[in-house]
């Protein structure tokens, strides 16, 4: 009898983790977008260390990268902890919806980031950013003229 | 830049429209300050519907990244002289 309930155990531990696996595997990624701002005091090279690390928060959790701009140094429209310029910085990555958090909770505990925007996408703000990405807009350029 | 709002013909009320949907636009960049400016006032505020035209639906979504901007600082929350 024992043994009998040992092996039903087993049997329906199985079953839980088949059905535990495909689950996951039904968890779709979605279309994200990340704003974050960093600090004008850091040099380039720190900078550039602060996103890899954020980068790599990401591709730990098997992100997809769709897309990364720098666009370096700006002016904020008001300021941020007494500062009026930040390095801007934006992904564009497929991930699942649990990996934001682990992402947000590493922005908060960096002093570096001043401020972050997680934005899930719909399929419009997709296209919409592939066109922007092809460079449709020519919005740089427009940008530099200025 | 053009930051002026489009002039309101008093006279010959021209009939308001919405313009994404004349336009076809689905998607409000909030990353896009410069298009943004053309929804809020001198003092950064968001302007109406009956200003605008623009329809409900997309007004929502006019609102949202007009916020969305603010928080990443690509728009004041409080201004005297944005344009």
């Amino acid at each position: 009898m024992r043994f009998l309930i040992s092996k039903a155990l087993v049997i329906f531990q199985n079953i839980f983790f088949n059905f535990a696996a495909h689950f996951k595997k039904l968890i779709m990624k979605k279309n994200y977008e990340t704003v974050f701002i960093l600090t004008p005091v850091l040099s380039d090279v720190q900078m550039k260390d602060a996103v890899d690390k954020f980068k790599n928060v990401l591709l730990d959790n098997d992100a997809e990268f769709v897309n990364e701009e720098n666009w370096g140094l700006k002016k904020l429209a008001y300021p941020i902890q007494h500062k009026s310029t930040g390095f801007y910085q934006l992904f564009e990555y497929k991930a699942d919806p649990a990996s934001i958090k682990t992402l947000e909770t590493e922005f908060k505990r960096d002093e570096k980031v001043m401020r972050f925007l997680t934005t899930a996408l719909d399929k419009h703000a997709v296209a919409y950013n592939e066109k922007r990405k092809s460079g449709a807009f020519n919005k740089k350029e427009k940008e530099a003229a200025k | 830049m053009t930051l002026m709002n489009e002039p309101v013909n008093r006279e010959q009320q021209k009939k308001k429209y919405c313009r994404f949907k004349k336009n076809g636009i689905k998607y409000i960049d909030y990353k896009d300050a410069n298009f943004l400016l053309k929804f809020v006032n001198d003092q950064g505020k968001i302007l109406p519907r009956r200003i605008t035209g623009t329809s409900q639906k997309y007004q929502k979504k006019v609102a949202q990244a007009v916020k969305r901007a603010r928080h990443v600082a690509l728009l004041p929350y409080v201004t005297d002289s944005l344009k």
